[in-house]
C-alpha cells in the first residue's frame, strides 16, 4: 500500500515537471527563451547579456499589439555541448517561439547549425561573434542584429597603419575561434596598407602565467611598432599585469574586449599599461549620440544598483537582438503563423536605430552597423573610460572589402591571413 | 520472479517511453541518459567489481568519440575520412586501447592515488585536445559528426537514436551483468576483496585489473560514441574538468555498487541539470544542484539504488510481518 503511494507521488511528481513549462505553450503569447553563460569564466557578462533582453522586452511594456510576451532563460558555460544542451531545452521543452542567444563565439557557430533542424523557431544571436555563425552555410532562420569580431577591429587595421604610421606589430591572442576572427577583421585591412605582423602567439584561454611568451616579446618599441593583444576578462589582466612588471612599455592595441569595463575597472600593475590603448568595437562609454545616451539612462533606470555602472557591450548586443525581434514582431502584429513565415519577413527587411545607430542585415542574415575606434583615456575621478576617436559608418560583414574581394581571404584560422616582416 | 516482472516492467516503459514525452524528453533527457549513463556504468563496473575509482572514463569516452569524429567527418584538413563500420570498429579499439593504457598506469596504486592518478590522465588529455590541431582541432574540434544512415534510416532522427542508444546501453548493462558471473568477473571481484588470496591461488592480479580497465574502456568508449552523436559535434570542452567530475557524480548519485544505478544517476543528474534554473533565480541555479546531490549523498551514502533497495527492504519486511500476524490471528481464531 505504502509503495503504491508512493510510486503514484513519484509519477504525478514526474508528470508535473515534465508538463510544468509545455502548459504555457497553450496560453496565447509569444515566448522568447534567453540563452546565456551564467556558469564558467563568461558568467558576468552571461548576466548582463540577459537584462538586455529584459530591457528591450520591458521597453515595449511586455506585449505586442495585445500578446503578451514572455521571457525564459537557460544557462551555458561558454561550451558548445552545453549551449545545445540549454537550447534543446529552450526549444523543445519549453517551445520559445523566439531564441535570443548566445554569448560566446563557437556556441554561436553550433547553435546556427541547431537553427536549421529547427525551422518552425527563429533564432537571433545574443553576443557571439564569430565569424563562420552566418558566413559558412548560413541556417535561413538564424539572424544576428549585432556586428561580429571581424567587422570590430577591420577599421582599426588600417588607422593604426595611415593614423600611426605603426607598421609592425606582434600579436598575443587566446586560441580559439572568436580572436581568429578579431585577427582576422585587423590583419585584412592592416596587411593591405602595407604593415606586417613580426610574430604571433597564441595561448590556450584561461592561462595563468605568460613568461614563456613574455621572454619573447621586445620591452619597448623599436624594429616592433606595437602589440596587438586579443586577451578577454581575467587573460588580459594575467599577461599585462606580468607584462608591466617585466617593464614592458610598447604601445597596445586592444582586441575589444581587452578595452572592455571588466578589464578597465582592475587595479594593479596591469592598470598603468592600459590608459592610451587604442581599440575598435560596436560601442564606446563616452559616445554622444542622443540613442547611446538614451541607452545607458534607461539601463541604469532600470536595474540601479544591480547592474553594471554603464551597460557593457554584452547587454547592448542581446537588447539589439531582442529589440529587432520585437519591432519584426510589432510590424506583423505578433502573428507567428506558417513557420513565422511574415515575422521572418519583417526581420529580413528590418532596419533600425539601435543605441549606436542604423543597423540592418544582409542576406546572410548579419548586421551591418557603425563602429568606433576607441582609445582607453582616464576622466577625472581615476576611471577609465572609451573615448571614441572615429566612428565609421555601415561596416558590413565582408570588411567593406566587397564579397569577392573578401571571399578570397579565405577562413580565419592560426595562420590565415599572414603577413610576416 | 518480483525481480523478472519488475525487468519486464522496465524494458517495456523503455520501449513505450517514445510515445509519451516529447522531442526534448526523448534525445535530450532519454538519449543523454543512455550515452551518458554508459559511460557511468563504466566507473561503476570498475567501482563494484574490482575496487578501483577512475577519473578518466569520460577521457576514454572522449577517445572513442574524437576517433569517430576523425574519421567520419573530416573538418578543415583535420581527419581522414573512412567508411562508418571501419571508423566505429577503430575507435572502440582506441578506446580499449586507452582503457587498457591508463589500467596499466594505475594498476599498483589504490583509492585516491588511483583517483589523482587518473585525474592527472584526463587533465592531460584535455590540454591535448586542446591545443593540438593536427589530430584534435584544437578548441573548436569537430561538428558537424551525423551518425550513420543506414538501408535510408536516419539514426541522427530522434527515434532511431534514442532507440539506437536504449539499445546500446542494455547491451552494455546486461553485458556487465554476464561478465561478473563469469570466472573473470569472480576473480576480479576477488581481487576486490582480498588481492592477496588471489594472487597466492595464483592469479596475476595486475593482469585482472588492467583488463577490467580495458573492458571499461571499451564500455565508455560506447558512450562516448553515442554522446558524440547526441550532440553532433566534439571539442575539448567535452573532456574538460566539469564532464569528467560529472561522470563520478552520477555514479555516486545513482549508487556506485550496482550496474543500475549508472543509469538511474545519469537520469537523475540530467533532469536536475536541466530544470533546476525553473525552480530559483538564474544566478543561484547551481547552489540547488549542489543542495539537492549533497541531500542525495548525505541520507543515501549508496546512492538512490541503495535508497529504492532499502525502502523495497521495509516495505516487503512490513508485507510479511503483516501476513504473519493476520495468519497468527486466524491461528489463534481456530
Amino acid at each position: 500500500m505504502k509503495l503504491t503511494r508512493r510510486t503514484l507521488g513519484l509519477t504525478a511528481m514526474t508528470a508535473a515537471l515534465m508538463s510544468s513549462t509545455a502548459l504555457w505553450a497553450q496560453e496565447d503569447l509569444v515566448l522568447i527563451g534567453g540563452l546565456a553563460t551564467l556558469e564558467g569564466p563568461f558568467a558576468e557578462p552571461g548576466e548582463d547579456g540577459l537584462r538586455g533582453v529584459e530591457l528591450a522586452i520591458a521597453e515595449f511594456g511586455n506585449e505586442i499589439a495585445g500578446t503578451p510576451i514572455e521571457m525564459i532563460t537557460a544557462s551555458s558555460d561558454g561550451n558548445p555541448d552545453v549551449a545545445l544542451e540549454s537550447a534543446r531545452r529552450l526549444v523543445e521543452q519549453d517551445g520559445v517561439d523566439i531564441l535570443v542567444g548566445p554569448l560566446s563565439g563557437s556556441e554561436g557557430i553550433r547553435l546556427a547549425q541547431y537553427a536549421k533542424e529547427r525551422p518552425e523557431t527563429t533564432f537571433l544571436n545574443g553576443g557571439s561573434a564569430a565569424i563562420e555563425t552566418t558566413l559558412v552555410d548560413p541556417a535561413p532562420n538564424f539572424y544576428r542584429f549585432n556586428t561580429e569580431g571581424a567587422q570590430w577591429t577591420a577599421p582599426l587595421g588600417e588607422y593604426v597603419v595611415n593614423e600611426r604610421a605603426w607598421d609592425n606589430v606582434i600579436i598575443v591572442s587566446e586560441d580559439y575561434s572568436f580572436p581568429y576572427a578579431q585577427i582576422f577583421g585587423f590583419m585584412a585591412t592592416y596587411c593591405e596598407a602595407g604593415g606586417t605582423v613580426e610574430d604571433k602567439f597564441f595561448t590556450p584561454v584561461g592561462t595563468n602565467d605568460y613568461s614563456s611568451v613574455i621572454a619573447q616579446l621586445p620591452l619597448e618599441a623599436g624594429e616592433v611598432d606595437g602589440m596587438f593583444v586579443v586577451l578577454g576578462g581575467s587573460d588580459a589582466v594575467n599577461f599585462l599585469s606580468q607584462y608591466a612588471q617585466m617593464g614592458g612599455q610598447l604601445p597596445i592595441i586592444g582586441g575589444t574586449n581587452v578595452a572592455d569595463q571588466t578589464v578597465l575597472t582592475t587595479q594593479g600593475p596591469a592598470r598603468r599599461l592600459l590608459p592610451g590603448i587604442l581599440s575598435a568595437g560596436p560601442v564606446s562609454d563616452n559616445a554622444d549620440n542622443e540613442t547611446w545616451l538614451e541607452f545607458v539612462a534607461q539601463y541604469q533606470d532600470y536595474y540601479g544598483e544591480e547592474g553594471l555602472p554603464t551597460p557593457s557591450i554584452f547587454a547592448y548586443n542581446y537588447y539589439t537582438n531582442t529589440k529587432a525581434a520585437l519591432l519584426a514582431l510589432q510590424a506583423v502584429e505578433g502573428d507567428l503563423s506558417n513557420n513565422h513565415e511574415a515575422f521572418r519577413q519583417a526581420l529580413d527587411e528590418l532596419a533600425f536605430e539601435s543605441p549606436t545607430g542604423p543597423v540592418s542585415i544582409n542576406e546572410n542574415r548579419q548586421a551591418t552597423a557603425a563602429i568606433y575606434i576607441n582609445e582607453v583615456v582616464e576622466t577625472q575621478d581615476g576611471d577609465l573610460r572609451l573615448e571614441p576617436l572615429k566612428r565609421i559608418e555601415n561596416v558590413d560583414q565582408f570588411l567593406t572589402l566587397g564579397e569577392p574581394v573578401y571571399s578570397q581571404l579565405g577562413l580565419p584560422s592560426r595562420d590565415n591571413p599572414s603577413c610576416p616582416s | 520472479m518480483t525481480r523478472k516482472i519488475l525487468t519486464a516492467i522496465v524494458v517495456l516503459g523503455l520501449l513505450a517511453y517514445p510515445f509519451l514525452v516529447n522531442s526534448f524528453w526523448l534525445v535530450q533527457i532519454g538519449g543523454r541518459t543512455m550515452g551518458f549513463g554508459t559511460v557511468v556504468l563504466s566507473l561503476v563496473f570498475l567501482t563494484a567489481y574490482t575496487g578501483m575509482l577512475s577519473l578518466a572514463q569520460m577521457t576514454v569516452a572522449g577517445v572513442a568519440g574524437y576517433a569517430v569524429a576523425y574519421f567520419t567527418a573530416p573538418t578543415g584538413g583535420v581527419g581522414m575520412l573512412l567508411p562508418w563500420p571501419v571508423a566505429l570498429i577503430l575507435a572502440m579499439g582506441l578506446a580499449t586501447l586507452a582503457g587498457l593504457l591508463i589500467g596499466l598506469v594505475s594498476v599498483r596504486t589504490q583509492g585516491i592515488y588511483t583517483l589523482m592518478i587518473t585525474l592527472a590522465v584526463a587533465m592531460a588529455f584535455y590540454y591535448l585536445t586542446l591545443q593540438n590541431y593536427d589530430l584534435f582541432n584544437g578548441f573548436t574540434g569537430f561538428n558537424n559528426v551525423e551518425p550513420p544512415v543506414i538501408l535510408g534510416l536516419d539514426l541522427g532522427a530522434p527515434l532511431p537514436f534514442y532507440y539506437l542508444s536504449a539499445a546500446l546501453a542494455a547491451l552494455c548493462y546486461f553485458g556487465v551483468r554476464h561478465v561478473v558471473r563469469t570466472p573473470f568477473g569472480l576473480a576480479l571481484q576477488g581481487v576486490r576483496d582480498e588481492p592477496q588470496r588471489v594472487r597466492a591461488l595464483g592469479y596475476n592480479v595486475a593482469l585482472l585489473r588492467i583488463l577490467a580497465f580495458g573492458l571499461a574502456g571499451a564500455i565508455a568508449g560506447v558512450g562516448g560514441i553515442l554522446n558524440l552523436w547526441l550532440n553532433a559535434s566534439i571539442s575539448p570542452g567535452s573532456v574538460a574538468l566539469n564532464p569528467v567530475i560529472d561522470v563520478l557524480m552520477a555514479g555516486v548519485l545513482g549508487g556506485i555498487g550496482h550496474p543500475i544505478g549508472a543509469y538511474v544517476g545519469a537520469f537523475v543528474f540530467t533532469v536536475v541539470d536541466n530544470f533546476a534554473i525553473d525552480f530559483i533565480a538564474r544566478e543561484r541555479f547551481n547552489t540547488l544542484i549542489g543542495l539537492i546531490f549533497l541531500a542525495i549523498v548525505l541520507f543515501s551514502p549508496d546512492g538512490l539504488t541503495g535508497l529504492a533497495r532499502r525502502l523495497w527492504r521495509r516495505t516487503t519486511a512490513e508485507e510479511k510481518e503483516g501476513r504473519e500476524s493476520v495468519r497468527h490471528g486466524n491461528e489463534v481464531g481456530k
